[in-house]
């Protein structure tokens, strides 16, 4: 504690939210660009230093602000003026169920906080998943805002449609920065809900950004749902400060309080966009694309599973923790065999990210050592490679003006720079070696130790359903067809700029993974559980050392060796019916045909049509009941 | 040093001993259609005549990423002869594959991509069962290390024969035998064209050849892996049961006809959890 | 024989044949036959193949893609015309939309006549194409060490 200066904490979260307060006022773009450089560098370098000052101090866990009472009072302000904008939004939206949600909770822990005034010893904790949780913050959130700069002048150039609010935009950006730092240093849970509901009112009003009928509606149904998790949350804080006498996070698990952690729970079910309430994240595809990277893949959906490993010692082999690794496992299959019938790139994408939170989730809800392991390491992975395939469909998407994956069908020849990018990403999301195939392999190990074969039989089916969407992506993407429509890449430096540094990031990530797992995973685990052992032996850590070396070693190697052999080139073979080149084909009534080759899709299988609901059905039916069992249970 | 001999022969020997099994499926296959067939070392005469040919092909990179393919093939099968982690193996495998996939894919020609397609839904068929399998093994001996799984007292196939069945079902797509050859096959009756090697030519369709020779002499090493155990016996008996099973593909081969994709991966899906599903729960249950 | 003669293997494309010889083309590979004996394959992909058999006369349409199907066979690869429409262009050879034989646009090296050609033919045609192969590939051989 010594050692950290008292200020640092609060100006990471404060210096944010003051670019947030200044963001609309800048109506110039340029000047607004450079403020927009000038807070991202601030808030990584406030991350950077306290990153410094905590492990100069030997990375110790620390307790901070004990005694806050103005700040409680101002936060309590905060609460309300949430309330009264919802209200407010509600009513123009004429959307006034929300209204109840939103009102009955903050009511809850108005009165929570009156009757039952818990005194807290302190406020914060800085930890090492805390301080995980920062930097990812920092650096990944801090580069999206970058690469926002140039993204939302290409947005509005191309979207001559919709209102430049460009300003708000990047305002509520940094405010959501603000609100994560918060989040995750908070210890008291009446904090942490307070930044949480920050999070979730600025994922409503940035999927709300277009104004469009579909945003707004979609928008709406993410605040319920999220608002529905934050009901959840105050009365887990009410009924933890009336039974167990303690609001901070740390004791009500360390209580095993089994009402408080179930609630907790699923409100971080709803934040990590589990089934049954997945659909939000699908309908905040409609915002554009670095507020899709920044909330809802690389940070603020990280918040629902940061909240479930905290919980995770108090999850470990009860009741609720079997429920939230069944949702978890469940959503990890059910999301990745939609995303096989999506063909919007960033449908796959948000598919894709409901999926692999549904394993981490999996993994917090076993609660044990090794798969809290294989959680924070997938945390770790699937925010740089996600918020980096994020951008680059949104960049793809800002050249070709779709982000269709039919659309992208040879994009290698037309954009090889986006496109290698995306290749970073998609081989780091399901080939081996990459982190995210060792993470699930972990994941698989300790789901055996955990007996939990239902677990097993989700993972083995869900991977060979990753494995096929991806795939196909990667294959549209590498095929190497000349089209004579001419394609600029129209994306900017500051684009480039953030999406080459989390591609290298991705790499780095996967090169070092043996020193990532010691260095930061392994006191994680430390801290939560009191020990930890080797979860992959030195054995295991060679062959995969082999198998990386190999994956990256082996094409370039290859490369230098069929650079030399000379070989004739032909047209591909289509009957002998090419016209000249290989985009175009005589048809049967002897007329050029464009070729035209379309991805498998099997939407009569796997459709969101036919699969989604009964998904949500039997999601819902699971949370119920056991909630009901728990609740019925615990009292 | 064990370990180093064992991939050694593996890298050195498996091409020839996947020339001669190869040479005796086409062999036995004309026999069971009433013909004489192809001499033995054909799939050799074969492979001599890929390499002697002119270098055609539609574009610079698909013989790269075939050549990626052959060596990923090698370094899986080496994972598995230097008896090391069978699930690491088993994902490398895939990998490899993907390179496959992305040869055919790389040229984008009608053919060659829906034989991709088909190779993918494929991968996504078998995938489940093989990942089952490395947790049966992990089950029945407790250990994913294959050079700790043929120490273990008995064959692991006491314990895990639903795995066994589930894989060589499996295996077929493997191997490329109807009914699940859908992507390529190696008889001539092909409706569309030779599928994800529709543009391969001459070496780059040899190298392809090379690497499925490794394949097979992968597959049917996992097929021992059910017979090894610690005695000397279980290893003429390994022997015998992979080429037993190898039998069993061709006659299954020479028997059925090609299915839809759609039978493919159901059949797949549903196979692997009455065999690996069912024996892996039980299998927990009981230890 | 020497590799290539050892594991030819047969393109087969039909110009504006009658199916009386493709019929006969494919019966070869029957058991009856059986040039799987020979290591014969029908492979059906111009990649893959050596030697390609021709049915019927080509016609204008059919010229444009014996064409292209002939020059996607990499080196050394012969031509069989198979059953006399093939060889000169037959009955159909004052046909205003026949041009002739296949040798009108490439270079036959055996001609198998016929109507339609048996069976034995095609295999005796094809026999004698594996004597031009492999000289073929002699040449290519020594061509390409130069």
């Amino acid at each position: 504690m010594a050692n950290i200066p008292f200020w640092i904490v609060p100006c990471l979260i404060l210096w944010p939210v003051a670019a947030a307060a200044v963001m609309p006022f800048l109506r110039d773009r340029r000047v607004r660009s450079a403020a927009v450089y000038l807070a991202a560098g601030g808030v990584m370098a406030l991350a950077a230093a306290l990153l410094g000052l905590w492990l100069g101090a030997g990375a110790p866990v620390m307790t901070l602000y004990a005694g806050t009472e103005a700040v409680d009072h101002l936060m309590t302000a905060g609460e309300l003026f949430l309330m009264a904008l919802i209200v407010v939004l509600c009513i123009r939206h004429r959307q006034y169920p929300v209204i109840l949600l939103s009102v009955g909770q903050t009511g809850l822990l108005l009165w929570s906080e009156t009757n039952h005034p818990v005194p807290a010893a302190f406020h914060m904790q800085i930890d090492c998943l805390t301080m995980l949780m920062c930097t990812i913050a920092a650096f990944v959130g801090g580069f999206i805002c970058i690469y926002a700069v140039g993204y939302m002048k290409a947005y509005h150039e191309h979207h001559t449609e919709y209102a430049d609010r460009s300003g708000f935009f990047f305002s509520m950006l940094f405010l959501f920065l603000g609100a994560m730092f918060g989040l995750v240093l908070s210890e008291n849970l009446v904090w942490m809900y307070f930044f949480w509901e920050i999070t979730s009112v600025v994922s409503f009003l940035l999927i709300g950004y277009t104004r469009t009928e579909e945003a707004v509606h979609n928008s709406f149904r993410a605040l319920w749902m999220n608002l529905l998790g934050g009901l959840g949350f105050a009365i887990a804080i009410a009924v933890a400060a009336a039974t167990a006498g303690t609001v901070q996070l740390g004791e009500v698990v360390a209580a095993g309080a089994v009402i408080p952690v179930a609630l907790l729970a699923v409100a971080g079910l709803t934040k990590s966009a589990q089934l049954p309430f997945s659909s939000w994240l699908l309908g905040a595809m409609v915002a554009p694309t670095p507020s899709s990277a920044l909330l809802h893949s690389a940070t603020m959906v990280k918040a629902g599973v940061y909240l479930l490993i905290r919980l995770a010692p108090a999850l470990a082999g009860t009741a609720t923790g079997m429920t939230v690794a069944f949702i978890g496992g469940f959503t990890f299959i059910a999301a990745s065999m939609m995303a096989i019938a999506q063909n919007d790139g960033k449908k796959v994408l948000a598919f894709s990210t409901v999926s692999n939170l549904g394993l981490i989730v999996a993994c917090a809800g076993i609660g044990a050592e090794e798969t809290i392991w294989a959680a924070v390491l997938l945390m770790i992975f699937h925010s740089v490679s996600k918020s980096m395939l994020f951008q680059a469909v949104g960049s793809i998407e800002n050249c070709l003006g779709s982000r269709d994956i039919e659309s992208m069908h040879g994009l290698l020849l037309r954009l090889p720079a986006l496109t290698y990018i995306m290749g970073v990403g998609i081989a780091g999301m399901y080939l081996a070696p990459f982190g995210m195939l060792i993470s699930k392999w972990v994941a698989l190990r300790a789901f055996v130790d955990a007996d939990n074969y239902l677990l097993v039989i989700f993972i083995a089916y869900g991977s060979a359903t990753t494995m096929l969407y991806w795939a196909k992506w990667l294959c549209k993407l590498v095929a190497l067809h000349r089209t004579k429509e001419v394609v600029h890449d129209v994306t900017r430096r500051d684009q480039y700029l953030s999406m080459l540094v989390h591609a290298g990031c991705t790499l780095l990530l996967c090169l070092l993974f043996p020193l990532l797992a010691k260095n930061v995973v392994d006191p994680i685990i430390m801290e939560l559980f009191g020990e930890a052992h080797d979860v992959l032996s030195m054995s295991v850590l060679t062959t995969m050392a082999v198998m990386l070396v190999s994956v990256i070693f082996v094409p370039a190697l290859m490369f230098l060796i069929t650079r030399s052999a000379r070989s004739q080139i032909v047209p591909i073979y289509m009957g002998g019916a090419n016209e000249g080149d290989n985009t175009y084909f005589v048809n049967s009534y002897g007329e050029p045909e464009h070729l035209y080759l379309s991805n498998w899709y099997l939407r009569f299988e796997f459709g969101m049509r036919r699969l989604m609901r009964p998904s949500v059905i039997v999601a819902t039916g699971v949370l119920v009941v056991m909630l009901c069992v728990i609740i019925g249970g615990a009292v | 040093m064990l370990p180093v001999v064992s991939v050694i022969a593996y890298l050195v020997l498996a091409p020839a001993a996947g020339v001669l099994l190869d040479g005796l499926d086409r062999k036995i296959s004309a026999r069971m259609q009433g013909r004489a067939g192809p001499p033995l070392l054909q799939p050799y005469y074969d492979l001599c005549k890929l390499f002697s040919k002119q270098m055609i092909a539609v574009n610079r990179v698909q013989v790269l990423l075939n050549l990626s393919y052959l060596v990923f093939l090698a370094i899986a099968g080496a994972m598995l002869f230097a008896g090391a982690d069978i699930l690491m193996c088993t994902f490398l495998l895939s990998t490899a594959d993907m390179f496959l996939v992305m040869a055919a894919s790389c040229d984008s020609s009608p053919f060659s991509t829906l034989g991709a397609g088909r190779e993918m839904i494929q991968m996504m068929a078998y995938e489940p069962l093989v990942l089952l399998m490395a947790v049966g093994f992990y089950l029945a001996t407790g250990t994913f290390h294959v050079g700790e799984i043929i120490q273990a007292p008995t064959c692991a196939v006491a314990l895990m024969p639903g795995f066994l069945l589930g894989f060589i079902f499996i295996t077929a797509i493997k191997l490329r035998k109807s009914p699940f050859d859908l992507s390529t096959s190696h008889h001539a009756h092909q409706e569309m064209v030779k599928g994800i090697t529709t543009e391969m030519s001459g070496p780059a369709l040899g190298i392809v050849n090379v690497a499925e020779y490794y394949e097979i002499v992968l597959m049917l090493g996992i097929v021992a892996l059910f017979f090894l155990n610690r005695h000397w016996w279980s290893w003429p008996l390994a022997i015998a049961a992979c080429l037993f099973v190898y039998f069993l593909e061709i006659l299954w081969d020479n028997v059925s006809a090609r299915v839809k994709w759609d039978t493919l991966l159901n059949s797949c899906w549903v196979a692997t959890l009455l065999t690996g599903g069912l024996n892996g729960l039980i299998l927990m249950f009981v230890h | 024989m020497a590799k290539l003669a050892k594991s030819p293997w047969l393109l087969h494309y039909d110009g504006s044949s009658c199916n009386g010889c493709d019929i006969e083309v494919l019966a070869c590979t029957t058991p009856m036959y059986d040039i799987e004996r020979f290591g014969i394959i029908n492979t059906g992909d111009p990649f893959q193949a050596d030697i390609l058999l021709i049915t019927g006369g080509i016609n204008h349409q059919s010229e444009s893609v014996v064409k292209q199907i002939y020059s996607q066979m990499p080196n050394p690869k012969v031509v069989v015309a198979v059953g006399i429409c093939a060889c000169t262009g037959g009955v159909f050879k004052e046909c205003y939309n026949i041009k002739g034989g296949a040798d009108t646009v490439i270079p036959v090296d055996v001609y198998v006549p016929g109507c339609a050609a048996r069976p034995q033919a095609i295999i005796d045609g094809v026999v004698k194409a594996l004597e031009i192969l492999q000289k073929k590939r002699e040449d290519f051989e020594a061509q390409r060490r130069k």
